[in-house]
């Protein structure tokens, strides 16, 4: 017994417990015939896509499996490091999280005779991206796409991706939910819009609304800092004023120390109008981490650094969250990022919409995935499913301190006639999406 | 145990309360696991005052009484463990390893066997109650959870919160005998009185299944509509039936309610307005008063069984989570 307990910690045991698991399973497939899926067949007889009838009882043969194979996509971009040497340099985000969801989708799959592959596919920069994704394309319809903007458009764009699912697990820039969207591409982590309504509910709840922008130059800093200004409109707070911070992005070691960044912060938000909070818009990690204790007032800092709005944080532990940060850990050796979590989160949408809705073809999969009866769970409380207008995912979003959870929006009080989760980012009325 | 030492333990647990229960001659002790304070808070249920809290160990959840009445049994997520506390003398007397992060256990009717689900480990652990020894694990889903035996202790039915799946698992053979997918993330199993349903809650689903024991058949599916509140919020998860069988209390989690269903044609009949974000329930030993745990509250709300009304509530540890009650 004691034995056991050893063994259990053991990376072998995954092994022997697959194997008794399926000799076990054998017995029982065995022993029940095709009671499990005659079992399966009846409660998915309640969903809106049934499946195919179930074979006459009398059959000792098993459907054929359902095969579900999804690609994976996605290219080694060369990524800001984190400035602080506590964050690791971690070149494995996303993928990680997809295997995890694939064990999952699988072992919940053989209960009712669906197969989970994942095929990965992730392209050094000078591969020919389009050349290679066009052939993928041939035999993938199911897509997990770790892609930046311009060749997420790319993909999305290809004649051969017109009947595809692709599911962005990359982005949050908003124009992509906004102008650039599109009618087969399904957005898992948040917008920036609804992560800066997610910090500004909070601070309009903690009654601090008046804030001090301090901004990068790169145009995605320019973007955030917009939606700053835009959630502090929606939610009645005060942009008192707008710096910016011009040094480039330089090293995150260096001999000479940290003297003159000291020196430099307080000059950038010296003298400004009161406020209550620093609103830091850097999105490519040159300054942001800089910010707190270093500015010309004591305020506390949040935006891209500081109290930050995420899809998933280490902290994050309710609705069951330890048991898929324990899971990860122990299978990947280190703290879940929110990239792994929104692959992790693509893949378990595909594998309940293909539980539930019994079928791999694209066009009623999407019908379901936009359906009501749609919901995956993902450790935030709530079913969550998307935005039918721009295909974002609903969800709530966690507000954490680099060291802890602080809280999670949206906040109480905020209130949407349908779902409370569409006070964050575009609800329908602002949305400037269009679907050809 | 010598029969001087079993006198001794009954004039302590004289002692302890005993001019409590001369008082009020039903009283009886209420039991409730407090999972952020390591600890199960002890409520008399004359005085409803708590009367001692035990100092258990890491995240206690899932909590039970043995058939005799003797062992209250507590799973202790973060030390992969469980503790048996005597449940006159409120001791913690033995701690037995679980596996991994157990969340909620049974025991069989007899009272010999655990029943013990490992929410890291998809696995189900049978253990000996008497030597600890683990017998069999059963692998299911991903993230077990409910635990529901059969009144005849013939079956065992195993939630998986992941995988969203009710498995049937024989006692004596340890096969599975089907695995039922119901409504998203099942965190709750319980078997009616006769055997022959087995209702289980679907926390993110908003709903509860009811399965023949039999066929394995969904039956019905039981949805909350509650006005005022919003559909999202309503996330059932613990269910306790009363003595006669009739009426079924369910726990709607963030919806701060219980729904009270009728179990011969599963209509709502009425919402009780408990604390906060209540977990489970547990009914007194008549039958007439319900105890729910409220986990953002901190306490435990007393209901009326016969007016459906919450009489009180009762301050015990931080975020209650399971109760057990020693008559």
């Amino acid at each position: 017994m004691a034995e056991t307990r050893v063994e259990r910690a053991a990376l072998g045991t995954a092994f022997r417990r697959m194997w008794h698991f399926l000799q076990r399973s054998v017995l029982w497939l065995v022993a029940a015939g095709i009671l499990p899926f005659a079992a399966a067949a009846t409660s998915m007889a309640q969903q809106p896509a049934p499946a195919a009838a179930p074979p006459a009882q009398a059959a000792p043969a098993q459907p054929a499996p359902l095969n579900v194979d999804i690609l994976y996509l996605g290219r080694q971009y060369v990524e800001p490091p984190p400035l602080s040497l506590l964050d690791k340099i971690v070149t494995d985000q996303g993928i990680q999280g997809a295997r995890i969801a694939l064990q999952e989708n699988a072992r919940t799959g053989r209960f009712v005779n669906q197969n989970y592959h994942l095929t990965e596919m992730i392209l050094p920069l000078d591969a020919d991206f389009k050349a290679k994704a066009r052939a993928a394309l041939a035999t993938h319809k199911l897509i997990i796409a770790d892609l930046e903007k311009d060749d997420l458009l790319a993909l999305a764009d290809m004649p051969e991706a017109k009947d595809a699912i692709i599911f962005d697990i990359r982005t949050s820039d908003d124009s992509l939910r906004q102008e650039q969207c599109r009618a087969n591409v399904f957005h898992f982590l948040p917008e920036t819009a609804m992560r800066t309504d997610a910090l500004a509910q909070y601070l309009v709840w903690k009654r601090w609304p008046n804030w001090l922008i301090v901004s990068g130059k790169n145009p995605a800093d320019i973007a955030y800092a917009d939606d700053v200004k835009q959630s502090a409109r929606k939610f009645g707070a005060k942009v008192v004023d707008e710096r910016f911070y011009t040094y480039a992005a330089g090293s995150r070691r260096t001999d000479t120390g940290h003297q003159q960044v000291q020196q430099q912060l307080p000059l950038v938000t010296q003298n400004a109008p009161p406020y209550d909070v620093v609103f830091v818009a850097d999105q490519s990690e040159v300054f942001g981490e800089y910010m707190p204790y270093r500015t010309w007032d004591p305020r506390p800092v949040v935006g891209t650094q500081g109290l930050i709005a995420v899809a998933w944080h280490r902290s994050f532990e309710e609705y069951g969250g330890t048991q898929l940060q324990n899971r990860f850990e122990r299978e990947v050796g280190r703290i879940m990022t929110e990239r792994d979590y929104s692959a992790w989160l693509g893949i378990r949408a595909f594998g309940e919409a293909i539980l539930r809705s019994n079928t791999i073809q694209p066009a009623p999969l999407r019908a379901y995935l936009l359906s009501d009866h749609f919901g995956v769970a993902g450790y935030k409380g709530d079913a969550m499913n998307f935005r039918t207008w721009d295909l974002q995912l609903r969800q709530p979003i966690i507000l954490a301190s680099a060291r802890d959870l602080v809280s999670i929006s949206p906040q109480d009080g905020f209130l949407n006639p349908k779902y409370l989760t569409d006070t964050l980012g575009f609800d329908q009325p602002e949305s400037k999406c269009h679907f050809k | 145990m010598t029969k001087i030492s079993k006198i001794l333990l009954f004039g302590l647990a004289l002692l302890s309360f005993g001019i409590a229960a001369a008082a009020e001659a039903n009283a009886y002790v209420i039991f409730v696991s407090n999972e952020k304070d390591d600890t199960v808070s002890v409520v008399d249920s004359a005085s409803l005052k708590v009367i001692k809290t035990i100092d258990v160990g890491h995240r206690p959840r899932g909590i039970i009484i043995t058939p005799d009445h003797k062992t209250i049994v507590v799973c202790l997520g973060d030390d992969g463990q469980i503790a048996m506390i005597d449940a006159n003398t409120f001791k913690v007397t033995r701690k037995l390893d679980s596996g991994s992060d157990p969340e909620l256990l049974n025991i069989s009717p007899d009272g010999k066997i655990l029943y013990v689900a490992n929410e890291d480990d998809s696995l189900v652990t049978i253990m000996d109650f008497a030597t600890g020894n683990t017998i069999e694990e059963v692998p299911i889903g991903v993230e077990p959870e409910g635990m529901a035996v059969s009144p005849d202790g013939r079956i065992v039915v195993a939630t998986s919160e992941s995988t969203s799946m009710a498995h049937f698992i024989d006692t004596k053979t340890y096969k599975v005998l089907a695995n039922i997918l119901v409504d998203s993330r099942p965190r709750y199993a319980v078997f009616t009185a006769d055997g022959s349903k087995v209702w289980v809650t679907s926390e993110v689903g908003g709903s509860v299944s009811i399965i023949d024991a039999k066929t394995y058949k969904i039956l019905n599916v039981i949805r909350f509509a509650i006005p005022g509140v919003r559909p999202e919020l309503i996330s059932p998860v613990g269910i306790t039936f009363t003595k006669d069988g009739k009426r079924a209390f369910i726990s709607l989690g963030k919806a701060n309610r219980l729904a009270v269903v009728d179990t011969s044609n599963y209509n709502v009949i009425d919402y009780v307005l408990v604390g906060q974000r209540p977990w489970h329930t547990e009914l007194s030993p008549d039958g007439s008063t319900l105890y729910s745990a409220n986990g953002e509250t901190n306490d435990i709300t007393v209901v009326d069984v016969a007016s459906l009304r919450p009489l009180k509530s009762v301050p015990v540890g931080r975020l209650p989570w399971g109760l057990a009650i020693r008559p």
